[in-house]
């Protein structure tokens, strides 16, 4: 006896929908080729095109950096199951606590950079000092994460506002001395390179935020540990019931999330200013969030969505500097405010899913209660 | 002797829940090789019992053996160690894993610093080998059907080497096809040494394949027997603790006047494919029209296009006169429709919300449940009191959480709820899925006492025995198609059968 096979109909889809997560890096590769085209546009009046170009990749790479650690910081702790929206506070607070420890290891007479590496140490300990507080009150007291997040972010602004005058502005204070910044490491012939040159001459936290999207990519999707700490975050039933333990898969990322939000941290004061202001973090903590969650938890999507949001902001430093040159029919390029407020616009255009729909961890969030 | 040692003995085994004495004093013993049965009414304390052997849960007073030594399990791991291995009811598999990491999860072999993804396919596809357990190791967990995922959580048990096998109510998402399947896999597991523990609210099943079989109720022993000394109704009597009807009883149908019409109605699935692909139906009031099919031939999507909860592209539907293609579900649910959905957890209730709440889902808008703006407590609290009462809803109260229930009891509080408003059309979707069979019986009961008061009932059901016997006619779908439509009185398993695989009467004459 035979069967007769009634014809299934096919599924009908448009090309587009059938690129799936392509459409992601296609999109973001356009809004960055429009941003660079358009300050190219505008300033190829005084410069070559080569210079602009060179200088946009250059400034994006450094404006990048934090977003990408920021990001993965965050990666570590969701995949796992714990949501994580204090990484603006732990990255403010290590880029307090980073600054004073360098600034102090240069009163004991060490070098410059040497103080300043161990400086960057101290940021990642402090941020992993942060993340222990909210991983107690998230998976110990399974307090609600968003509360918890909220929690860190306040007490971060309050106590490096409080440190910073008792330190910087009371009376007879000792004044601390910066360490200066950590200094660009050229690599030899790479950054020779003609345009993408400048992404090879860069501080070490940058070299350091590269080699972490890689290394992370690999842990998460080749490695045991990334195996199980997808398993706690989808599923910490399944996970318990062959032996895994999920408090202690997520008490280990969420602490990994903050030593790296710790060195996302210790870009502000150490590599990039030399200085410490409070507030300096000015909400990247929370654009690398939304990173994370543009780039569909994945270390290389995250850090493509990071260079999307630093291109927005290397655009208006752009637009700053040539400001003279801008066409007056483009004169609303001028408004720094509007400009300004770029990056947070794509960081919300981005959110909206207008590219594609992205799932977060099936338990990202929601503590795990062992049975009796 | 080696052989008399037990490979799991229980001994009085005590667990208290809040308000709720779950194992009284519960022993059991599985031989080597064995297939030992489990019965018991929903919350019996079946899958409670099993979780203390596998270490999910820690018993309050009793003891446990494995291989006659007293094992302390704590923890899932010394299960695993001890050679156990458990099929939970409900599966433990992450979806977005593929199926070889579902396997090796926990039990990883490295190669470098990489999982050696190459080392357990290999070990997987011996495995599958050996027990005749077909798989794909590259599979993605989610996008399988039930009955594959299922072998995937027994090659995992097997992957960690268990000597001892529970199955938590295995065949109560099976089409027959794959239980048949199961009974042969689980024969071959105690063929080579593997002990078996089987729970099952299906009688018939359970008498072909039990060595041994061990009856709750209430959460104690009420006793032990084999399938040569009992029959389903020793069995049901047994379990229930009073006589069974295990056929539905039923007067001839009167059906008056049309209630739903369905025209060429097309739904897609998940994966965009047309799942439902012109259907065509009538139900009238006052009669059960039973879909029988093979899972997964569109049934899904149809009860889902009927119930508001996704949106055909073609067709139309009807209800009592009114168009209604594509309404909204709140649209449908004022318009008489209840729905008694095949996946609880996901369409039927809220699992952190008690069992108050969950009863006036879809009535809590209207009055006496809402005045105006704000809840009327005291009326939600007495209409889950009813309710609890009336349904046999076994619960310490009404505002236990709806995910404290045994699965059992989850289904009777959504029955519950839809049974208890005047409704026009009745669409029951595996209504009695994991229910045991007191509960099966007053479950179909009440279907039939909502067809003799006037409402036309829509069955959709993998259980053909529950088709033949609630029904008055049976439509069998096959591949998104109504391809036949029968008499139930006069329809056999048989006809039905070769229905289900595609096969018309026009083909059958043809040979
Ligand atoms: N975690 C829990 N907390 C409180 N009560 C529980 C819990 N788990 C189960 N119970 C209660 O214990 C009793 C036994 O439940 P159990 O799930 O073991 O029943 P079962 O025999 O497996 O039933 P079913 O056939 O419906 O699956 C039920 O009354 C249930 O409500
Ligand atoms: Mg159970």
């Amino acid at each position: 006896m035979t069967t007769q096979a009634l014809p299934l109909a096919q599924p009908q889809t448009s090309f587009w929908s059938r690129l799936g997560n392509a459409r992601r890096y296609i999109m973001i590769a356009t809004v960055i080729g429009i941003l660079l085209l358009i300050t190219v546009l505008i300033g190829r009046v005084e410069n070559t095109v080569a210079d602009i170009v060179a200088s946009f990749i250059a400034t994006t790479i450094t404006f990048a950096t934090p977003l990408t650690l920021g990001a993965l910081s965050g990666l570590y702790c969701e995949r796992s199951g714990v949501v994580n929206i204090a990484i603006e506070g732990m990255m403010l607070g290590s880029c307090f606590f980073g600054f004073i420890a360098a600034g102090y290891f240069k009163g004991l007479g060490l070098p410059d950079q040497t103080a300043l590496w161990l400086g960057v140490l101290i940021a990642m300990f402090s941020g992993l000092l942060f993340a222990a507080l909210h991983a107690v009150l998230s998976i110990r007291f399974k307090v609600n994460q968003i509360i918890s997040g909220t929690v860190i972010n306040i007490l971060a602004v309050g106590l490096t506002g409080y440190l910073n005058r008792q330190l910087f502005f009371q009376q007879g204070a000792h004044q601390l001395q910066s360490a200066g910044t950590l200094s660009r490491m050229p690599i030899p012939l790479l950054s020779d390179l003609p345009l993408i040159g400048g992404v090879f001459n860069q501080p070490p936290i940058t070299y350091l935020a590269l080699i972490l999207v890689i290394v992370t990519q690999f842990v998460i999707f080749k490695t045991v540990w990334g195996l199980r700490t997808r398993a706690v975050g989808e599923h910490p039933r399944a996970a318990d019931t062959v032996g895994i333990n999920v408090y202690k898969m997520r008490y280990a990322n969420v602490l990994i999330g903050g030593a790296i939000a710790g060195l996302a941290g210790a870009f502000f004061t150490l590599q990039s200013v030399g200085a410490f202001e409070p507030g300096m973090t000015a909400g990247r903590g929370f654009i690398a969030l939304a990173a994370l969650i543009f780039g569909n938890w994945s270390p290389v999507g995250a850090f493509a969505a990071a260079l999307l949001f630093a291109s927005a902001q290397a655009f208006q430093i752009n637009l700053q500097f040539y400001s003279a040159l801008v066409p007056p029919e483009l004169d609303f390029l001028k408004k720094s405010q509007i400009v300004g407020m770029l990056p947070y616009v794509l960081t919300m255009v981005a959110l909206t899913g207008i590219v594609g729909r992205t799932t977060a961890p099936a338990e990202d969030g929601i503590p795990y209660e062992k049975g009796e | 002797m080696a052989d008399q040692i037990s490979a799991l003995e229980i001994k009085d085994i005590t667990k208290q829940f809040p308000g709720v004495l779950a194992n009284d004093k519960v022993s059991l013993n599985l031989k080597k090789g064995e297939i030992h049965a489990l019965l018991g009414e929903n919350g019996a304390g079946k899958t409670t019992l099993m979780n203390m052997v596998y270490g999910l849960y820690h018993p309050d007073h009793g003891q446990i053996f494995v291989n006659g030594q007293e094992a302390h399990i704590k923890e899932p791991t010394d299960a695993i160690n001890l050679g156990i291995g458990m099929v939970h009811q409900h599966f433990m598999l992450i979806p977005v894993f593929t199926v070889a990491e579902n396997i090796v999860l926990g039990n990883e072999t490295i190669k470098g610093l990489q999982l050696d993804r190459r080392a357990a396919s290999q070990r997987i596809r011996e495995l599958s080998q050996q027990f005749g357990l077909e798989i794909d190791p590259n599979a993605m967990t989610g996008e399988l059907p039930v009955g594959v995922q299922q072998r995937v959580e027994i090659i995992k048990a097997l992957y960690r080497h268990c000597n001892v096998l529970i199955l938590d109510e295995p065949t109560a998402v099976l089409t027959p096809q794959e239980a048949d399947d199961l009974f042969r896999i689980m024969r071959e597991l105690t063929q080579r040494g593997v002990s078996i523990i089987f729970i099952s609210h299906k009688l018939k099943e359970v008498l072909a394949i039990a060595d041994r079989i061990t009856v709750l109720r209430g959460g104690r022993v009420v006793g032990e027997t084999t399938p040569q000394t009992s029959d389903e109704h020793s069995l049901a009597a047994m379990m229930v603790g009073r006589e069974v009807l295990l056929t539905v009883e039923k007067e001839k149908a009167q059906p008056k006047e049309v209630v739903l019409h369905v025209e060429g109605l097309r739904v897609k699935d998940k994966r965009e494919h047309e799942a439902v692909a012109g259907v065509m139906l009538e139900v009238r009031a006052g009669e059960v029209l039973g879909i029988a099919g093979v899972q997964g031939n569109g049934q899904t999507e149809l009860v889902e296009a009927l119930t508001g909860l996704t949106h055909s592209f073609g067709g139309k539907m009807i209800l009592a006169g009114q168009d209604v293609t594509n309404a909204t579900p709140r649209r449908l649910v004022d318009a008489g429709i209840a729905h008694v959905p095949e996946d609880r957890h996901q369409f039927g209730m809220i699992k952190s919300y008690p069992i108050a709440d969950n009863m006036i889902l879809n009535t809590y808008h209207q009055e006496p449940y809402a005045r105006r703006r704000t809840m009327n407590n005291k009326a939600i609290e007495e209409h889950a009191k009813r309710l609890v009462a009336q349904y046999d809803v076994r619960t310490p109260s009404v505002y236990t959480k709806g995910e404290a229930l045994s699965g059992g009891n989850q289904q009777k509080m959504v029955v519950a709820r839809e049974f208890s408003r005047p409704i026009k059309l009745l669409i029951a979707a595996q209504p009695t899925r994991g229910l045991d069979v007191g509960s099966i019986e007053f479950i179909h009961k009440r279907i039939i006492e909502q067809r003799d008061a006037g409402a036309a009932v829509l069955l959709v059901s993998a259980e053909l025995d529950e088709v033949m016997s609630v029904s008055d006619r049976i439509a069998v779908m096959y591949r998104g198609k109504i391809i036949a439509t029968v008499e139930a009185k006069t329809a056999t398993r048989e006809q039905l059968g070769l229905l289900m695989a595609g096969i018309t009467p026009e083909q059958v004459a043809q040979k």
